[in-house]
């Protein structure tokens, strides 16, 4: 019998163990590396987006002083295959297009590497970039999707005709076609979902170094999932993947754009073996920009069935997803199984039928960003409710009254299982704690004194804690989607954790640490989490996805209640008592009716290693290695309401108010799941007001920096309001929900649905993003 | 950095209350000769437009971007780096603001942000209101704590510099 | 990124500078607080054989009265210049100007003189300096001229100044009486050069508008003068209604640039708008608001 011990750390909001290096600038990042002896590599890009490359001259740069070599893609082409995707798709005629780490025959876009120079100082080696001529054959170039899949477009692969990639089709619940007969009206919309670029603020980076005596090679990475950066890099280089080190030490957050293999990494691990010495590369934002991963960039036809009382029956979209020059690691699955099945988001629409074609174009690959599939699906869900609304002059909180689910469990007709959750409740818990009648009435008044407010309401569900094993494979991911976690007590008591998620800003060196330390009674202190580093964790998948707290976080839930089962045998055996008769709480074992004769969790602890007093069925060492596979993915949801002011003079728009009620299940940390909660919200409103890129018609990326590329300032977004609800999930120990993409898929829309609503008297009824002031000048330009 | 031939510059600079002095090529940026000369790394390198403020360190008491300033321009200037802000084992205020109220998360743009905070409190001295707070952090980026707690941490860090009184214009 | 390699000369005294200007002309680059050249060469935009370091050169950084003229060194930065009580009294156009360019860092480390030199088309400055018909000095070994400033900015990245010429000084008026000014800067995020930028001075004499100015920036290759509106005003009741009706003159003959973030149409509106809230801001400090 056990006596329920009271949480002591679960819930509560402690302060990050992480913080101290921080603060006191001794994070180490993989730009902090320095080895002996270490050389370093810069990268020639290519000058155009589509072309072929005739003739490359390194002569002049392998000339200058300090410059060790330079490297084409002849020198690769047989060293290093090429990347392709672990997302396979099946049942979507997926076409096999690869990218090969350096170009050798042609450039698909100009973030394509088409030259290495690797130099003694970094300095030297950009100077050697400058120097080597490559003499190209331009080839016409299309960066727009839909130009891309006609008849004569450029073609980019022969792999892929009409640069189609794949096509993704699903069809749940009834079918439009008889939905539309049951339907009022149809609304039919293009909604554009533009180009992001993630922008972590530490560029992305690599060292590698071999030991020629151990045949090992060790590479320092910017890696969310070190472990499939391993398996992957081995697969590229070709060598065994036991002799490979990767270590992902802390890393400048991620956002989804961390989580690939890309060229770079793979480039300086050859080279390192090749030359004999250290290589590093750091990517310059720039190069940031242009070569690492983008993200959305959908053109979504779609079609809206409803009815005169606001219902929506059913829902058709049409999707052209601009996956870029190249399929990335995840890139196949974000527009297709993580967008198609969450159309029905958090309400009763009977029928979603969705086709997605996946199109190559010369431009930066698209991957997942923050959110990745689902804040593009709740965008158009979010939508379509405010257009129904505006059509039938309802208010958008009651189309959506009309059209939640109530509650939890819930089979949707994508075939999801939604897990836990009051819809309802939380619903209107949102707009009472943004007092969404009051601004309807300012509104009201607002609007004769021609001042332009608008309310925003979004409600999304998400799936995240991306798992189970058995979905990820059934849709062509190249691995499971399991946690790993290895606990191991010492002697002494004192605990290392050893886990495969990579948590790269968010928090779980305190929150892992806070849910071992109520599992085994110690203190968090004498906890410590272990992450990163492929010579030292179990295999992992990392941490993407809104995965780390439900997946990594059972496993490692259930390693401890292993260790404290281990630990109450040998509790027994020290007290001499019947192991039903142990009473444990605040890290002590007794037996009933004499606490004041207990062991403590190291008395326990040292027994197992000194190992005299184990009972005959009980080995020595206290550890516990766990891999978690959860039965079903877990679904957040919530409602979030922005209040926004648009100068009826410069358009420009300011948010008033931004209030965010989210049900991530049990938090275990509500510092950390706030702070969550305000950067995904301020993403996501960057999406809604600043952020797109844009390529020019010749594929240059005209938005390649932090000055045109328009990452909001602390002077353009509103502080961000953040509640919660607890319905825990019942699919897994800790009943947690992931929270880490949350923010970003509602916020976008509650944005853009507060804009439109400010205009919607004016004759505006949609604006494709970013809202600019002079986009909603050029909307209302002649309206009024 | 230097390639043959390529003309030294002498520079004495002070970082962090230390002396040093040393020959740098022309070109060798601040941030440059901060970290890899001197090896504090906890200044970044964010980006090549002068826009994310990753770098920023104190030189002669002000605020500045070192991936702005070509290292011979500190010649015989005082640094305040991220390392030099702790004295003698205790936190500054800033510092410890960013840890209580959580005012980090990937920490990359954490030793910018509390420079660039270290200059402002110190020039307004006094708790200011959140807007000044959001303007003086205006150059520094940061994608994951969408400011909400970094505001907080720098007024919590004024408080325990100045008191709550005040509260800004 | 990684700046090209160059020769750098640090001269002691003007002289000094001047001479190396002389002998370097056409292939140095001059450079003060580093913020608009080292960003151009750390993207390798800009690749000088020499650059003429004036840091230590002493005498430039200084801001003083001079009768009615108020003189600021050129290696004076964006952060004194919005510090200064003398400007915030007898010229808050400047102050107020300063206060609004780039983030706390940059106004920390720009100079005056560089940001004029570098003749962005959408800097902040020259929409005041315009305004207040403001001069700089240019100094060589065979002398010095004082330029003002609309003529010596003459295009993009242009200047009037000749290889051999320093930026040395920049003179403003020291404004007194019934006066009111004021810098309106439309950005979509923060931080970024103006959308457009208007700077209004006016003087109020007897309920009426005694003297109107008014500069613009962002709207074309260089800084302009909206003379139109001043010429409307002038003489006219000081009235929120003058306003209203002289505003929208702002944008004739303008052909302001179009480019990923607005259109020449968009800028040209707001080149109204913003002409019409600078002038109600000064109205309203003239009259003591």
């Amino acid at each position: 019998m056990a006596v329920e011990t009271p949480k002591r750390y679960i819930g509560k909001p402690v302060k990050r163990k992480e913080d101290l290096r921080f603060i006191t600038g001794k994070g180490l990042y993989v730009d902090d590396i320095h080895l002996p002896g270490m050389h370093y590599a810069a990268f020639l890009r290519a000058s155009y987006a589509h072309a072929r490359i005739k003739s490359i001259d390194t002569s002049k740069a392998e000339k200058i002083p300090g410059v060790v070599g330079v490297f084409t893609g002849e020198y690769f082409r047989d060293k290093v295959a090429p990347l392709g995707t672990a997302w396979a798709l099946t049942n979507a005629d997926l076409k096999p297009v690869t990218w090969p780490v350096v170009a050798y025959d042609k450039v698909r876009f100009t973030g394509d590497i088409v030259a290495v120079v690797v130099a003694k100082d970094p300095y030297i080696a950009y100077d050697a970039l400058d120097a080597i001529e490559v003499e190209y054959e331009q080839l016409p170039t299309v960066v727009d999707p839909e130009e891309a899949v006609k008849p004569g477009a450029p073609q980019l692969h022969d792999e892929a005709p009409n640069n189609i990639a794949f096509t993704w089709r699903f069809q749940g619940g009834e079918s439009f076609e008889d939905l539309e007969r049951k339907a009022d009206f149809v609304i039919r919309k293009r909604l554009i979902n533009q180009r992001l670029i993630p922008s972590a603020m530490e560029p992305r980076a690599a060292v590698a170094a071999y030991n020629p005596g151990t045949e090992e090679l060790t590479v320092w990475v910017t890696s969310q999932n070190p472990h499939v950066h391993r398996l992957i890099m081995a697969g590229s280089l070709g060598i065994p993947e036991h002799r490979i080190r990767v270590i992902a030490p802390d890393v400048g957050g991620g956002f989804g754009s961390k989580i690939q293999v890309y060229p770079g990494e793979v480039i300086v691990s050859r080279l390192a073996m090749d030359l004999g010495v250290p290589v590093k590369w750091v990517e310059t934002r720039r190069e940031n920009f242009i070569g690492t991963i983008h993200g959305r960039d959908h053109i979504d036809d779609v079609e809206i069935a409803a009815t005169n009382d606001g219902r929506i029956l059913g829902l058709r979209v049409k999707t052209l997803a601009n996956m870029g020059a190249y399929l990335t690691t995840a890139a196949p699955g974000v527009p297709t199984i993580l967008f198609g099945l969450m159309l029905q988001g958090p309400y009763k629409i009977a029928g979603v039928d969705v086709e997605v074609k996946g199109v190559l174009t010369n431009t930066t690959p698209v991957d997942a960003y923050r959110g990745a599939g689902r804040p593009e699906a709740t965008y158009i869900l979010e939508r379509a409710m405010d257009l129904v609304a505006l059509r039938l002059g309802m208010d958008p909180a009651d189309v959506r009254r009309v059209n939640l689910l109530d509650k939890a469990p819930a089979t949707t007709v994508t075939g999801l299982i939604y897990d836990s959750g009051e819809y309802k409740k939380v619903f209107e818990k949102a707009l009472e704690i943004a007092e969404y009648k009051k601004w309807r009435e300012i509104q009201e008044k607002a609007r004769k004194e021609g001042r332009l407010i608008g309310i925003g309401i979004s409600s999304y569900i998400e799936m995240c804690g991306l798992a189970p094993s058995r979905i990820a494979r059934a849709t062509g991911f190249g691995l499971g989607l399991w946690e790993s976690v290895l606990i191991r007590v010492h002697p002494t008591g004192k605990v290392s954790v050893y886990v495969g998620s990579h948590p790269h800003g968010q928090g779980e060196e305190t929150s892992f640490a806070q849910i071992v330390a109520d599992e085994l009674g110690v203190s968090i202190d004498d906890v410590e989490i272990v992450h990163g580093d492929t010579d030292e964790t179990p295999f992992g998948m990392g941490t993407y996805g809104s995965r780390t707290t439900p997946v990594g976080g059972g496993a490692l839930a259930l390693a401890a209640r292993r260790i404290k089962r281990k630990a109450r045998k040998i509790a027994a055996a020290l007290l001499e008592a019947r192991e039903e008769d142990i009473v444990e709480g605040e890290g002590k074992f007794w037996v009933k009716g004499s606490p004041d004769k207990a062991v403590t969790f190291q008395d326990v602890a040292l027994a197992a290693y000194t190992a005299d007093k184990l009972p005959d069925d009980v080995e020595p060492g206290l550890e516990a290695t766990v891999f978690y596979d959860p039965e079903n993915f877990v679904f957040p949801y919530g409602t979030h309401v922005c209040i926004v002011e648009i100068d009826p003079e410069t358009f420009k728009p300011k948010i008033l108010r931004y209030v965010a009620v989210d049900d991530a299940g049990v938090i275990i940390n509500p510092l950390l799941a706030e702070g969550q909660v305000h950067g995904g919200v301020v993403q996501g409103l960057a999406q809604a007001l600043f952020e797109e890129a844009v390529f020019d018609e010749r594929g240059n990326l005209l938005t390649a920096g932090f000055n045109d590329y328009m990452i909001p300032t602390a002077l353009d977004v509103p502080n961000i309001e953040s509640y919660f609800e607890q319905t825990p999930s019942p699919h897994n120990p800790l009943g947690a929900k992931g929270i880490g993409e949350t923010g970003t898929i509602a916020s976008t829309p509650a944005v853009v649905n507060a804009i439109i609503d400010a205009l919607a008297h004016l004759g505006v009824d949609h604006i494709d993003m970013p809202l600019t002031p002079f986009k909603i000048w050029k909307a209302l330009k002649g309206k009024k | 950095m230097s390639q043959q031939g390529e003309q030294l510059v002498k520079i004495t600079v002070k970082v962090n209350g230390r002396t040093y002095t040393h020959e740098v090529p022309p070109r060798m940026l601040l941030v440059h000769y901060i970290r890899d000369v001197l090896g504090l790394t906890g200044t970044h390198v964010g980006c090549d437009t002068s826009n994310c403020g990753a770098c920023t360190v104190i030189m002669n008491g002000k605020a500045v971007k070192s991936c702005t300033l070509f290292a011979f321009m500190a010649d015989g200037a005082e640094i305040i780096t991220v390392e030099g802000l702790a004295s003698n084992g205790k936190l500054h205020p800033i510092q410890e603001g960013f840890r209580e109220n959580h005012g980090l998360q990937c920490g990359f743009c954490t030793p910018g942000m509390i420079m660039t905070l270290y200059d402002f409190l110190n020039r307004v001295k006094r708790k200011p209101s959140e807007a000044e707070v959001r303007r003086a952090i205006e150059g520094n980026l940061c994608r994951c704590t969408g400011y909400v707690n970094i505001v907080r941490s720098a007024l919590w860090a004024a408080e325990r510099m100045y008191g709550g009184g005040g509260g800004g214009r | 990124m990684y700046p090209p390699e160059f020769k750098v000369l640090v001269p002691s005294s003007l002289e000094e500078a001047l001479k190396l200007l002389k002998e370097h002309g056409d292939n140095a680059k001059i450079l003060a607080g580093g913020h608009s050249l080292i960003p151009m060469m750390r993207l390798r935009l800009v690749k000088p054989e020499v650059v003429i370091y004036l840091g230590k050169v002493p005498g430039l950084r200084y801001i003083r009265e001079n009768g009615s003229t108020i003189k600021i060194g050129a290696m004076t930065t964006h952060g004194e210049i919005e510090s200064s009580s003398l400007l915030a009294e007898k010229n808050p156009l400047l102050q107020e100007t300063a206060s609004k360019i780039g983030d706390l860092q940059v106004r920390n480390m720009g100079t005056i003189g560089g940001s004029i030199a570098h003749a962005d088309p959408a800097a902040d400055y020259p929409a005041a300096l315009t305004a207040l018909e403001a001069t700089v000095v240019l100094k060589s070994l065979d002398g010095e001229r004082e330029v003002k400033v609309d003529e010596f900015i003459q295009g993009p990245y242009f200047t009037d100044a000749r290889p051999d010429e320093l930026l040395v000084e920049v003179r403003v008026p020291s404004l007194s009486g019934r006066f009111g000014t004021a810098y309106e800067k439309l950005y979509f995020r923060a931080t970024d050069f103006a959308i457009v930028g208007v700077a209004a001075y006016v003087e109020v004499d007897g309920g009426a508008f005694s003297r109107v100015r008014v500069g613009l920036t962002g709207v074309g290759d260089k800084p302009v003068r909206a003379r139109q509106v001043e010429e409307e005003l002038v003489g006219r009741e000081a009235s929120e209604a003058s306003i209203e009706k002289a505003a929208d003159l702002a944008s004739e003959g303008l052909e302001p640039p179009s480019d990923v973030r607005a259109s020449s149409e968009y800028r040209k509106k707001m080149a109204e708008v913003l002409t019409k809230r600078a002038l109600t801001r000064a109205l309203s400090k003239a009259k003591g608001g």
